[in-house]
């Protein structure tokens, strides 16, 4: 009898899974509210303009992870964004693309956009909404067009469902194609880190970490400041340009030779588990990172006067409290938001 | 409600319609008239024609053209007193391989004698930062920059052998919206003696002629062996001098 019931209750559940919506994770009303935490600036991004709806989270959402953006339908902005990995690409110096193939550039994370100016790691994108366009249309990435992607998703009739709901739009569009996107990955705000719960009073620091915060604040936050770990500035740290890349940098949106080989300061939250690091990926790890600063500066003419003052001297212990402060800026939370996982997962 | 209040209530509403009605009327009684402009592609004195005509620089180097689109905004028709009209703020994309690009219909123009045209060559800064646009300015026009955000205004493609590009191209894609690489290009053109007369019941219509050779003329006559790609601000603002004098009045009626 007991057993029985047992049958029945798992065979009611299995059903479950196969009627209502499929996706892993409804989102509802709730999902959608965009918190600003306390003391973080005013956001860049308006949501007025773009009001943020379930419809279109959840379109967003579909149309990240959904490798028909990309020309022969290989490769979604996930595959290059992975969501354990703050959306950054683990483990890979330079990003992917379509055929195998390689890009200029790491895979920068996508956490608390609404408060970037600009985008990419040399700030050429002046607005959120118009990001996805460059790795959707780069030949080393998507390599699709626009109008193509837009045609694609026209005769899915899904599709056309969904941008109904979303926009009350049958006729797919790239501009609700860009938007839906901005409200997906502009609600990925990361902010309850250990750092941030320490701040909060909600936990402590052991004394390494500690140490390392108040090196930190002393070394590191002229350029990653608080609390978002960036000043949105682009800055020449010393890296020794790469023959084959030849990436010039800010310089190749600008022209301006003062700005030869000035990249974008990233943000340090989550930090532990975007690895490798540097525009290019060239560093392993924190501690590659920490030893650049300390002996492995490439001087030129515009190496930032910021950091002069702070290259060298970094003692072993003060190296390992600087990382293991850097580790507290991980977001468990954030990494494990449903609302960001794959629809099509379980 | 008895009788009273209720007759109140009918003439106060048949008194609040009269006064809409009016209303509408008198809004109307400012007369309008429709205005076609039209763009017509030319290189020097004769029509554009893709891909099958050979044209000649000034250094005598033969081409062609396979690829020509702008974008046209802000414009503006100015009267005599200094007074004008300025246009909802659209923008338009003229695309030679599309015919009804090349024909701008504007309704409700205020009725006048307007003595000139003005518009802008590309997309003024606003615009340049919007996010996701549509219209003549939705990035499947593929006349968007997707690594350095921006829009390109003026976008000529064609071939010629003294071009040292793979395949002997020719590709000027212009655009560029912040100094020092500014290539918005403000455009003024005379209507002549008559002016443009737009009045309600007539259509009036303005032909604009756009010529593809004045962009490799003047101040700076481009050799297409030294200068056969402008794709970013390299020679950008060289080339937007010189589309501005690309233009000029061909009819107005």
């Amino acid at each position: 009898m007991n057993r029985n019931l047992i049958y029945i209750i798992l065979f009611l559940l299995g059903l479950n899974s196969f009627v209502g919506d499929n996706s892993y994770f409804v989102i509802t009303q709730k999902d959608v509210q965009l918190q600003i935490p306390k003391d973080f600036p005013k956001p860049v991004y308006d949501f007025k303009e773009n009001k943020l709806t379930p419809e279109g989270f959840t379109l967003g959402r579909k149309l990240f992870y959904d490798p028909v953006l990309s020309k022969d339908s290989s490769v979604s902005c996930a595959f290059c964004h992975q969501r354990f990995a703050a959306f950054a690409h683990v483990d890979h110096t330079l990003s992917h693309g379509i055929n195998g193939l390689i890009g200029r550039r790491n895979v920068p994370p996508i956490q608390n956009m609404i408060w970037q100016k600009n985008f990419m790691w040399d700030g050429g994108i002046n607005h959120l909404e118009v990001q996805p366009v460059s790795p959707m249309t780069n030949s080393a990435e998507m390599d699709e067009t626009m109008a193509h992607s837009v045609y694609k998703l026209q005769q899915n009739k899904e599709y056309v469902t969904l941008f109904k709901k979303a926009f009350n739009d049958p006729h797919v569009s790239s501009e609700n194609v860009l938007k839906a996107l901005a409200q997906f990955t502009g609600l990925m705000v990361s902010s309850n880190s250990k750092y941030d719960k320490y701040l909060r009073g909600e936990e402590k620091f052991t004394d390494q970490e500690l140490n390392g915060f108040k090196l930190f604040r002393l070394r590191c936050e002229n350029c990653h400041q608080e609390p978002l770990f960036t000043d949105n500035s682009f800055r020449n740290i010393g890296i020794k340009p790469d023959t084959a890349l030849r990436d010039s940098g800010r310089m190749s949106i600008t022209g301006l030779p003062s700005d030869y080989m000035k990249f974008k300061v990233p943000s340090l939250r989550n930090v532990e588990l975007t690895y490798p690091y540097m525009h290019d990926g060239r560093f392993k790890n924190l501690y590659d990172v920490l030893d650049h600063y300390a002996k492995g500066i490439f001087f030129t003419n515009n190496f930032d006067e910021g950091i002069k003052k702070n290259v060298g001297s970094l003692s072993e212990d003060d190296k390992q409290a600087l990382i293991a402060f850097l580790k507290t800026l991980t977001d468990k939370d954030f990494i494990y938001d449903k609302r960001f996982a794959d629809p099509n997962s379980r | 409600m008895n009788l009273v209040s209720k007759a109140f209530v009918i003439t106060g509403l048949i008194l609040a319609l009269g006064a809409t009605m009016s209303f509408v009327i008198m809004r109307h009684s400012i007369a309008k008239g429709n205005l076609n402009i039209h763009f017509e592609n030319y290189v020097g004195d004769s029509l554009l024609k893709l891909n099958t005509i050979n044209y000649k620089n000034e250094a005598g180097q033969v081409y062609t053209i396979s690829k020509f689109k702008y974008y046209i905004g802000n414009i503006h028709l100015k009267k005599a007193d200094g007074s004008g009209y300025t246009l909802p703020q659209e923008y338009f994309l003229i695309n030679e391989e599309n015919l009804s690009s090349k024909e701008i219909v504007l309704k409700d123009v205020p009725e006048g004698s307007y003595t000139s045209v003005n518009f802008i060559v590309g997309v003024d800064s606003i615009h340049n930062c919007s996010g996701a646009q549509s219209g003549a300015l939705d990035p499947v026009n593929a006349m968007f920059w997707a690594w350095n955000t921006g829009y390109v205004f003026l976008k000529i493609e064609g071939y010629s052998d003294a071009s040292k590009s793979p395949g002997h191209i020719l590709e000027f894609h212009i655009g560029g919206f912040k100094a020092p690489a500014n290539c918005i290009r403000k455009i003024g053109l005379d209507l002549g003696n008559k002016g443009l007369n737009v009045a309600s019941g007539k259509d009036a219509s303005l032909s604009i002629k756009a010529d593809v050779s004045e962009a490799f003329k003047s101040p700076v006559a481009i050799d297409f062996s030294k200068i056969s790609a402008v794709t970013d601000f390299h020679n950008s603002t060289m080339m937007a001098d010189n589309y501005a004098d690309m233009f000029s009045i061909l009819a107005v009626e």
